[in-house]
């Protein structure tokens, strides 16, 4: 694109759905920064959020948690990278919380290379901020990132160490007491994968729970890419389902209702996703804005045509 | 200068004196603040690191120093909110365990330099945007070789293969091999070798072997677990009654529940078997089976929608946190996580 | 013999792993397979920079046009390629100090965790950020409402930009009970668990009969073609 397309010579001349048409696309990406940055900058100095009100996709989640004997097994599969965490990581983060105030033992796992770092992130944001009294080993800890996709799946069905030998320390899996009562996959009562794409939630549906479904239970976060492809295996194959910045967001809601104490602030890291809703929704009229301009445009000049 | 190097020229120009203009104002522009811990551990003797292997579970970190063995620290810095530098400096000016970090300082502008850089090709490509193009390859290339050595092969292959260099350079605590654990990280030693085999000018044919290994093993996992999750699963989820009665909780029917329960699956399965005639090519698409086919295509179309109004949404968030870590981290505009106390 | 030996690989490997989902005598042999499966796998990472750093050589090597930028990609590769084998700034474990790689990379505060957060972050996650403002163009330039089905992806769009945020909520919160259902927030709700359902329904299963015809060609060596050079 040339700085040249900015000026035709005879565009005044041209009617007005000409002009349109011709219109630098760069406008278009200034209005959108603007559409995005304007909201963003309001929240970031009212600190006022917009309501939510969780779908049953969501709600499923969190009881799906909420449901859980206290010590009960969690396996959470960080299956993102720092390209998605915009979308991936409110989930991430509120998950994790919820697993931690309802003192049920994580195992973090990451089939995406980058994942163990995020889940590293993860930990020390939530856990080890805010729930110090957890010890790595005992309630929690992160086994890291294994190569090979679905065939580390296939291996955690017959044996979990043989796929995941240490964790980020280091120590053996056979050395880790939260592991001591875990063979395989299934052991996990429920399964979190936190996922942009593959490998991720339709893969651990796939090679996972679609032949265990009876033992294991498994909840999805996932980018708004994935969500369409995932909704036909809830509720069946997936027991809850978190689609896009939204789906974070009713969730977050629903978590820190549910540990709001009175007189105790929520700290505001735990509302990212209902704080990110605000430019989702002005970049939102902007984009029907748009393409309703374009189809006034495109009538415009079929008419015109058309005469 | 051509016109477009004096508009690079003019925005590059305001977009410093705004900066400038920033960092005069308020609490300044962004910074990362850390706090020292002191670690001491003792390093074992020979017969303690065989103790200490064998037992590294209740190992525990003491930053303080024992009488045995030799004694080694560091300091670990971790990153803490300037809030928290505030308040260390009024208590005690003179304390320097919470201090500015300029390596992470220096990074911390470098992203805001590399994230203005790719956004710089909206407006036209230039050099900015490609050098930053060229460190996204270089660097994620190396990144996942170097994570693909470490978490994978040294604890997998190399763990079994050398178990006692692995256990004394890296993972003290490894689990010695099995036989047959040695044996199959041999084959997979074997089948590595040949892949890498592939840079190398001459027998690129040898590389087909790993490349036949990894295409059965997939054409095996891939046949079972679509077959059973996507086509018998799936088809078994789509028996669904065409009528459904919802009551509430006296036990009496919800007309407009059972209404719109009953619409849904009646929709979902006519909408299945429409899709389904739509990509079923062995019929021609005439009469009865051209209509279904038809009402299969506005189907697909309201899924395009959909995956078009979710596609959307997930790229706005990720653009807008960009924009949050341009206005938050690095320009203190906001202070959403109330970290600076603004 | 370069093609024999390929194809018996793939039939035994493919066989063993499809028979250990049925055949608890074949799961160990399953479990074998997809252990040298997953460190096949993490050498495709290390041949994938292999080659990505032989390519940029040769490219510098000619000299061809834009070889600059191959000098700041082999440079980014060589550098973080130094800091993560040898964990620049990584201390020991301190359960195991006497190892002197038992550190890991992640940990904060070292070159590795440096790199991933001030450069491999803001570059990734930036240029995944580019999108919104294409997709937003493309949007005025070519979502025209020309026919039936073009209206229908248009009108699911709006539905969903509109239910999906709280928008939805002001423009049809008002609509009475047994209306529900069509509140922008209930009916893109619907939307997704009816009609794209439905629609992704039948692709998956389709993809599934396709997966499971195309990998039994090649479990019973009729399709070849993956062994390049034609059929044998």
């Amino acid at each position: 694109m040339s700085a040249a397309n900015f000026n035709n010579t005879n565009a005044s001349a041209l009617p007005w759905f000409e002009r349109l048409d011709r219109i630098d696309r760069r406008w278009i990406f200034l209005l959108m920064f603007l559409a995005v940055s304007g909201p963003i900058l309001w929240i970031g100095v009212t600190g006022k959020t917009l309501p939510e009100a969780p779908t049953l996709a969501a709600r499923a989640v969190f009881q799906e948690i909420d449901q859980l004997p206290a010590r009960s097994l969690v396996l959470i599969s960080i299956d993102f990278d720092p390209t998605s965490a915009g979308e991936l990581q409110p989930m991430a983060t509120s998950l994790v919380r919820q697993c931690a105030a309802k003192n049920l033992r994580m195992v973090f796992i990451a089939l995406w290379p980058l994942g163990s770092q995020v889940a590293q992130q993860t930990i020390q944001e939530v856990i080890r901020d805010d729930y110090p009294a957890l010890k790595e080993g005992d309630d929690f800890v992160n086994m890291g990132f294994q190569a090979g996709n679905e065939a580390v799946m296939k291996l955690l069905l017959t044996d979990f160490a043989k796929a995941f030998p240490k964790d980020s320390r280091g120590e053996a899996a056979s050395n880790i007491p939260i592991l001591n009562s875990v063979k395989s996959v299934t052991d996990f009562p429920l399964l979190i994968s936190v996922s942009a794409g593959y490998p991720g939630s339709k893969e651990w549906v796939q090679y996972v729970i679609s032949a265990h479904n009876e033992k294991m239970n498994f909840v999805s976060g996932c980018t708004g890419v994935n969500a369409p492809q995932l909704y036909p295996y809830f509720p069946q194959q997936i027991a809850g389902l978190l689609g896009a910045i939204k789906g974070a967001a009713e969730y977050e809601s629903m978590v820190n209702s549910s540990l709001a104490v009175e007189g105790v602030v929520t700290p505001p890291k735990y509302s990212q996703a209902q704080r990110r809703m605000g430019p989702q929704l002005v970049a939102h009229l902007f984009m029907v804005g748009l393409i309703i301009v374009g189809n006034i445009n495109f009538f415009a000049r079929k008419r015109r045509g058309a005469a | 200068m051509t016109r477009q190097g004096k508009t690079w020229l003019v925005i590059g120009a305001v977009f410093v004196t705004l900066l400038v203009v920033r960092g005069m104002i308020g609490q300044g522009l962004g910074r990362v603040y850390v706090k020292r811990t002191d670690v001491t551990v003792n390093m074992p003797d020979a017969v303690d690191m065989n103790t200490a292997a064998a037992s590294s579970s209740t190992t525990t970190v003491a930053p303080t120093t024992s009488s045995n063995g030799k004694p080694l620290s560091w300091q670990e810095w971790k990153q803490v909110a300037p809030l928290a530098f505030a308040a260390a400096q009024k208590a005690n000016p003179a304390q320097t365990e919470i201090t500015l970090s300029w390596p992470r300082t220096i990074g911390l502008w470098l992203a805001a330099f590399f994230t203005l850089a790719i956004f710089s090709f909206l407006y036209a490509d230039n050099s900015f945007y490609k050098i930053a193009e060229s460190l996204v390859v270089g660097v994620s290339a190396a990144y996942w070789g170097v994570i693909g050595f470490w978490d994978t092969l040294v604890p997998k292959m190399f763990g079994a293969l050398t178990p006692g260099l692995v256990k004394s350079m890296v993972q003290p605590s490894l689990v010695s091999p099995e036989p047959l654990q040695q044996i199959s990280m041999a084959l997979a030693l074997i089948l590595s070798v040949m892949m890498l085999w592939r840079l190398l000018p001459r027998g690129g044919w040898i590389s087909a072997w790993p490349l036949a290994f990894i295409v059965g093993v997939t054409a095996g996992l891939k046949i079972v677990s679509h077959v059973e999750s996507d086509l018998m699963a799936q088809t078994a989820v789509t028996m669904k009654p065409l009528v459904v009665r919802v009551t509430d909780a006296s036990g009496a029917t919800n007309m407009w529940d059972s209404w719109w329960a009953s619409v849904a699956n009646v929709l979902l399965v006519v909408g299945v078997i429409c899709c389904l005639t739509y990509f079923f090519f062995s019929v021609q698409h005439k009469g009865v089976v051209g209509g279904a086919a038809r009402v299969g295509i506005w189907y697909l179309m309201i899924t395009f929608g959909a995956a078009f109004g979710f596609t959307v949404m997930g790229r706005i968030a990720l653009l807008a946190a960009r924009i949050e870590f341009l206005f938050d981290d690095w320009l203190w505009l906001i202070d959403p996580n109330h970290l600076r106390g603004l | 013999m370069k093609r024999i030996i390929p194809m018996w690989i793939a039939i035994i490997g493919g066989f063993a792993m499809m028979l250990s989902s049925f055949v608890p005598l074949a799961e160990s042999a399953g479990e074998v397979f997809a252990d040298i499966f997953n460190v096949v796998a993490a050498i495709a990472f290390v041949l994938g920079a292999g080659s990505l750093a032989k390519q940029h050589l040769e490219k510098l090597s000619r000299r061809e046009a834009g070889w600059g930028y191959s000098v700041v990609t082999l440079g980014s590769f060589i550098v973080t390629l130094f800091i993560g084998m040898f964990k620049i700034g990584v201390h020991p474990n301190p359960n195991f100090p006497q190892a002197a790689y038992s550190g890991s990379n992640d940990a904060e505060g070292s070159a590795w965790s440096w790199i991933y957060e001030y450069m491999l972050t803001p570059l990734t996650s930036t240029m995944f950020a580019l999108l919104a403002f294409f997709v937003a163009s493309a949007a005025f330039r070519a979502f025209r409402a020309k026919n039936t089905e073009a209206i229908l992806l248009l009108v699911t769009a709006f539905i969903m930009l509109l239910g999906r945020t709280f928008a939805g909520v002001v423009l049809t919160g008002w609509f009475p009970e047994w209306a529900s259902g069509l509140r922008l927030e209930n009916f893109s709700i619907y939307i997704m668990q009816v009609f794209n359902t439905a629609g992704n329904r039948a692709i998956m299963i389709g993809i599934a009969l396709g997966v499971a015809a195309t990998g039994l060609r090649i479990l019973f060596g009729i399709d070849r073609s993956w062994l390049g050079g034609g059929e044998a």
